[in-house]
């Protein structure tokens, strides 16, 4: 049948076909709707699960780690500070190793009081660990939690994985969706080292000096490792279901001069700019950046390469930007546009590229740059 | 692609008749996307919800500048709000009233949904639902098929007499 969802109940449809043991949530907008309609399917019997309700964001994480770390399957959503109110748990999920997949919807941070959509709250997180992806549909959404499970839960990975989807301009939007059955695409997950009454072990003991870059090195030759699975992940998916992922998705970049490259919905109506431009003659293209952890090795060679931020680091610039400038030699000019929700069409993502200067960042909307 | 921006006060339903409405378009066969505008609004407030219909993909999330079609299903917000806005010429502009409204330049029909709504006792918390008869008039314009309309509502709906509602605009919509 054919179905409509937005990106919250396509999460957590996802979710409910996984079928974790346990969720641990705390509501927060534009979150709300995913952990609620996962409520609902506890309360009506479609999911067998433990679902947890906590007091803070802090406890949600600790009560995650506390499930998966004794082998349950594990799942919350989060947003904005109530995903930076977990950061000490996110470091620690990670230490530990457990296979935790998160959505967190995109919201940016305050003061001010701002709800709508921006990607500094995750971008926040980017250090810690945590596998991160950046979805731009509803389909997307839905498909990307399914695979998060089977990624996060490899023996080669077992790290979190966070979901990116934009608050509101993905969230709550309306698309179709075609649902799967996953069947043995989600092998039943098995954490080698489960605490189990019957063998006492500890977790996170006092680590010295001489062991503790062990375990950091550890934690990212898995991520290293994670790159390859994720492309077998993404390579079955498509076999079984029919829809094709990648690290970024490309769009007329073969023989594009200058190449859009942004994350999350803006870089799928970033397609439409492109559209528009090579009607004028300009040979553009677009590369929609989908993991950013571990972060791919993007093909510029011989570019000109308009990154657009909807997140920033005072004192720094745009955190894309400055991801890909750290990767390419070749010229990149930055625009920040979209924080807190400001409205970005593809005629400004067009003309973002026909007024580019490269070298310098321009703030979409600020008349003083420099 | 086909551009529609619904106006409404919040709580009257105008984010569901989006929904339905991209619903029995993608019955249609068609692609859509329903998309509330998210501000800060309160019950009583004016909203604004989009939808798009296209034979393709939608990219597109910004919002809606230049419609091919406006819906007002609260003829109070044009008091205070341009519902006319950017809307194309020779646009269509439905609205929820007993009278016709004529706005030059556009095709302009209108269709009493509170009527209809009262009158089939469709009431929630007080407010006559018009998310549900709104689908029959956009039927009736061709927006989506009777069939579309029909499934996208009873999908949505158990309640019967949404559909009656809808069957009501559809005869009752002015020329």
């Amino acid at each position: 049948m054919k179905k409509i969802a937005t990106g919250n109940k396509a999460v957590s449809e996802a979710v409910k076909q996984v079928k974790p043991d346990v969720i641990a949530a705390y509501p927060i907008t534009p979150q709300t709707e995913i952990v609620e309609q996962i409520a609902e399917f506890v309360t009506n019997g479609e999911l067998d699960c433990r679902y947890i309700p906590v007091e803070s964001e802090h406890s949600v994480m600790a009560a995650c780690i506390g499930a998966s770390i004794t082998g349950a399957r594990t799942f919350t959503a989060t947003s904005s500070h109530g995903l930076l109110y977990m950061h000490e748990m996110t470091n620690w999920a990670v230490g530990a190793r457990l296979p935790i997949v998160m959505a967190n919807v995109n919201r940016s941070l305050g003061p001010g009081w701002n709800i709508w959509a921006e990607h500094t709250d995750a971008l926040q997180e980017r250090d810690t660990g945590w596998l991160q992806v950046y979805v731009s549909t509803v389909q997307e959404a839905y498909d990307t939690t399914l695979m998060a499970f089977r990624i996060a839960e490899h023996n080669n990975v077992l790290l979190p994985v966070m979901v990116n989807l934009d608050g509101f301009l993905l969230s709550h939007i309306m698309q179709p969706l075609d649902t799967v059955e996953p069947g043995d695409f989600i092998p039943p997950f098995h954490l080698p080292y489960a605490i189990d009454v019957k063998n006492p072990a500890g977790y996170g003991g006092l680590t010295g000096p001489d062991q503790q870059f062990l375990m950091r090195w550890d934690i990212e030759r898995s991520m290293r490792d994670s790159a390859k699975v994720i492309e077998e992940t993404e390579g079955e998916f498509a076999k079984r279901f029919g829809r094709k992922y990648g690290f970024t998705e490309d769009y007329r970049c073969g023989d594009a001069d200058v190449i859009v490259v942004a994350m999350g919905t803006l870089g799928k109506e970033a397609e439409v700019a492109i559209d528009l431009l090579r009607k004028e003659g300009i040979k553009a293209g677009s590369m929609r950046l989908r993991w950013l952890r571990p972060f791919p090795k993007l093909n510029l060679k011989g570019k000109e390469v308009v990154v657009i931020d909807r997140d920033y680091s005072f004192g720094r610039g745009g955190i894309l930007a400055t991801e890909i400038m750290a990767q390419t030699k070749e010229e990149v000019a930055s625009v920040i546009a979209g924080i807190g929700g400001q409205e970005v069409t593809y005629e400004d993502v067009a003309d973002f590229v026909r007024k580019r200067r490269m070298g310098t960042e321009t703030w979409f909307g600020v008349n003083d740059n420099v | 692609m086909f551009e529609i921006r619904i106006h409404s006060r919040g709580g009257q339903g105008g984010v569901t008749a989006a929904r339905l409405l991209a619903l029995a378009a993608i019955h249609d066969g068609k692609y859509a996307t329903a998309a509330p505008f998210y501000g800060a609004e309160r019950r009583g407030a004016p909203i604004v919800s989009f939808v798009r219909i296209d034979d393709k993909p939608i990219k597109i999330y910004s919002q809606i500048k230049k419609p091919d079609m406006v819906i007002v299903l609260d003829a109070s917000v044009m008091d205070i709000v341009d519902v006319l806005q950017g809307l194309k010429s020779g646009g269509k502009v439905l609205v929820n009233s007993q009278q016709k409204k004529e706005f030059s330049g556009y095709i302009s029909r209108n269709v009493d949904l509170t009527g209809i709504a009262l009158k089939e006792k469709l009431v929630v918390s007080g407010s006559p639902i018009l998310n549900t008869p709104v689908i029959g008039a956009l039927a009736k314009m061709g927006i989506v098929s009777v069939d579309s309309a029909k499934k996208a509502i009873r999908e949505m709906f158990a309640d019967e007499r949404n559909v009656k509602a809808a069957e009501a605009a559809y005869r009752e919509m002015s020329a």
